[in-house]
């Protein structure tokens, strides 16, 4: 394959390479051999990937082209690469969480949302890079380095799930799967300019993600379009048995309410909310001037627009900093250097409990301990009550404000971050400054509901990616990729091109070979 | 019980203590760092007791599910092989670990 070849197939959209793999002008094999090239040419820039394999790759192509020459039937991303965040256990290529505490680690199962990509024919392309435990919104946390965002080198992709939001903003996958336990996946997709979405809890099995804090965290997919993103929903939502917090209902196609929302008058009556409180004071101007403009541009398709008030998120900071630390602090307490893991012996020996003592000092890195050492706290005896049950109350608050909410409009849109991308290394040292920043999407994860970033345009001081996250009522996933699908075509339009087109080139750390 | 503690100084001790329920050897200087900074997140997360009563159910899981249990059926079972391919060490099929008991026990 000529490298004009390879250069559009990893710019095709899932769709658009499903399709060509269908009508056999591409084989799976191809395309896979293009991404992984991709990767190849750029990743010693991106750091997005933790591990890849060409030759594992290329045998799950080279199945999936056997099964279509042998008119086997195929789900419909059959044969499209998928990268994966490394907090989702793998049969075939380690899983780490971004820790050094699970370095080498290989897992002696897949993970549902794994398996059920492999069951629909897509091909694991790699493991992506993650703050440690998915504990950060910058993935500078990874204790494998960080990942660096495509639209501007020296920059953050965010986090906790940069690496995946990263590979298919620089075109190594065109789709890759997420986790959300407060904004891991829509925040990295608006730093990016990607697409991601946050289902239901419970929309998509949690069984064989690495857990961060149980009551929260949410598989979801990422990709550069709607549809895309849509497609990938489609194929790891449902029950599992295995996880018994995964919800019994019959979802509809996420795919055809994005085919469906971009192709009718989607947006005419559509009540728009707009929460008073999602509006933070420190939010960058270039941000505020986007999502204003694409109000007004929604305003101008025949959607209403409606100012909400939702009291109670002043408080999401808070109660989520408890719940969560509360959690991971009792997730995390299985890495104890016997059944799996890092160990590391005490000088001199010791008993086991010391073994266990000096191994988690080794395994694991500073925001880790911070937020153990913090839920370990919150647990504690004549604490309970005050902190970790007060902020489950405050949950309930939070979710009142939504149903409230959503009695006046049928979709709720606000800026998914305050901020664009930000240098690496400039975080500051002021750890609940760098909490706040998570403040718009914390409350959908506290009241379980689904949400949805994509990409709105570039700030104008720094040219950087801009993202709008559309909120539904739990259940109403479909609802935020119709108005998504509709959002994403105005865009386009105004734009006169996709925006992830836009994207800049990434020169090719590998001499001679051009990376377009 | 009380509803709002008077915000306990975070001491180094506190810490010491927390890291040792928590199993995680700290060094001195982490100890300074994080005494200092679970203070400053303490001290914002205990707002959460501001706007609570006490008819306000807690929400430990965000959408309710109730009696949620499936057949008792043998399945997944992972072969001792794989059961132990990640242990730091074993022995005669079995996870090894250090003495349980120190000497003076």
């Amino acid at each position: 394959m000529t490298n004009t070849g390879a250069a559009s197939v990893i710019r095709m959209t899932a769709a658009e390479l499903a399709a060509e793999l269908a009508a056999g002008t591409i084989s799976s094999v191809e395309a896979t051999q293009a991404h992984l090239d991709r990767i190849a040419a750029v990743d010693g820039q991106l750091g997005a990937f933790l591990a890849v394999d060409p030759e594992v790759s290329l045998a799950a192509a080279r199945e999936v082209d056997a099964r279509r020459a042998a008119g086997g039937s195929l789900g419909a991303l059959a044969g499209v690469p998928l990268a994966i965040k490394d907090l989702l256990v793998t049969t075939d290529m380690p899983t780490t969480s971004g820790s050094r505490m699970l370095e080498g680690y290989r897992s002696p199962f897949d993970a549902t949302a794994v398996a059920k990509s492999r069951a629909a024919g897509l091909i694991g392309i790699g493991k992506t890079n993650m703050d440690e435990f998915a504990m950060g919104s910058s993935t500078e946390h990874s204790a494998y380095g960080p990942t660096r965002n495509p639209w501007a080198l020296d920059r953050v992709p965010g986090g906790s799930g940069g690496g995946s939001a990263a590979a298919v903003a620089g075109f190594e996958a065109p789709l890759a799967l997420g986790s959300d336990t407060g904004g891991s996946i829509r925040q990295p997709a608006a730093l990016t300019g990607t697409v991601g979405a946050k289902p239901t809890y419970g929309g998509v099995s949690r069984y064989g993600a690495i857990a961060l804090a149980s009551s929260l965290d949410q598989i979801g997919p990422c990709a550069r379009t709607v549809l895309d993103t849509a497609l990938l929903h489609d194929v790891i939502a449902g029950h599992d048995p295995r996880d018994s917090t995964s919800l019994r209902h019959e979802w509809p196609s996420m795919a055809a309410a994005a085919r469906e929302g971009a192709g009718t008058d989607t947006l005419r009556g559509l009540r728009v909310g707009v929460v008073k409180q999602l509006m933070l004071d420190g939010v960058q101007p270039g941000v505020k001037a986007q999502f204003e403009s694409t109000l007004a541009l929604l305003a101008e398709q025949g959607a209403e627009i409606i100012e909400i008030d939702a009291p109670h998120f002043e408080y999401a900071v808070a109660a989520y900093y408890l719940i969560l630390p509360a959690e991971a602090s009792s997730n995390l307490a299985k890495f104890d250097s016997v059944r799996f893991g890092m160990r590391v012996l005490p000088e001199g020996g010791g008993t086991v409990e010391s073994v266990m003592a000096a191994t988690r000092e080794a395994g694991f890195g500073p925001e880790v301990k911070r937020r153990i050492i913090l839920g370990t706290y919150a647990l504690s005896a004549g604490y309970y009550d005050a902190y970790y049950g007060n902020a489950q109350k405050v949950r309930t608050l939070i979710q009142r404000d939504f149903e409230e909410a959503f009695s006046q409009v049928d979709i709720i849109a606000a800026p998914t971050a305050p901020t664009t991308a930000w240098q690496l290394g400039s975080s500051s040292s002021d750890v609940m400054a760098e909490y706040l920043k998570d403040a718009t999407t914390i409350p959908v994860n506290l009241a379980g509901i689904p949400g949805l970033s994509l990409p709105i345009g570039r700030a104008a001081e720094d040219g950087l990616p801009v993202g709008m996250q559309l909120l539904a009522p739990a259940f109403e996933d479909a609802r935020m990729y119709r108005v998504g699908s509709a959002i994403e075509q105005l865009i386009t339009d105004r734009e006169g091109s996709p925006f992830w087109a836009n994207a800049p080139a990434i020169e090719s750390s590998i001499p001679g070979k051009a990376a377009e | 019980m009380s509803e709002n503690p008077a915000p306990s100084e975070i001491t180094v001790d506190t810490v010491r203590h927390l890291a040792g329920l928590a199993r995680i050897a700290l060094t001195d200087d982490e100890l300074t760092a994080f005494t200092g900074e679970l203070e400053s997140i303490l001290q914002n997360v205990a707002k959460v007791s501001e706007v609570v009563s006490a008819d306000v159910p807690a929400t430990s899981h965000p959408i309710p599910l109730h009696d949620v249990t499936r057949p008792d059926e043998v399945a997944d079972v992972l072969t001792l092989e794989q059961a132990l391919q990640n242990a730091p060490e074993t022995s005669d099929g079995m996870f090894r670990v250090s003495s349980i008991l120190g000497e003076e026990q």
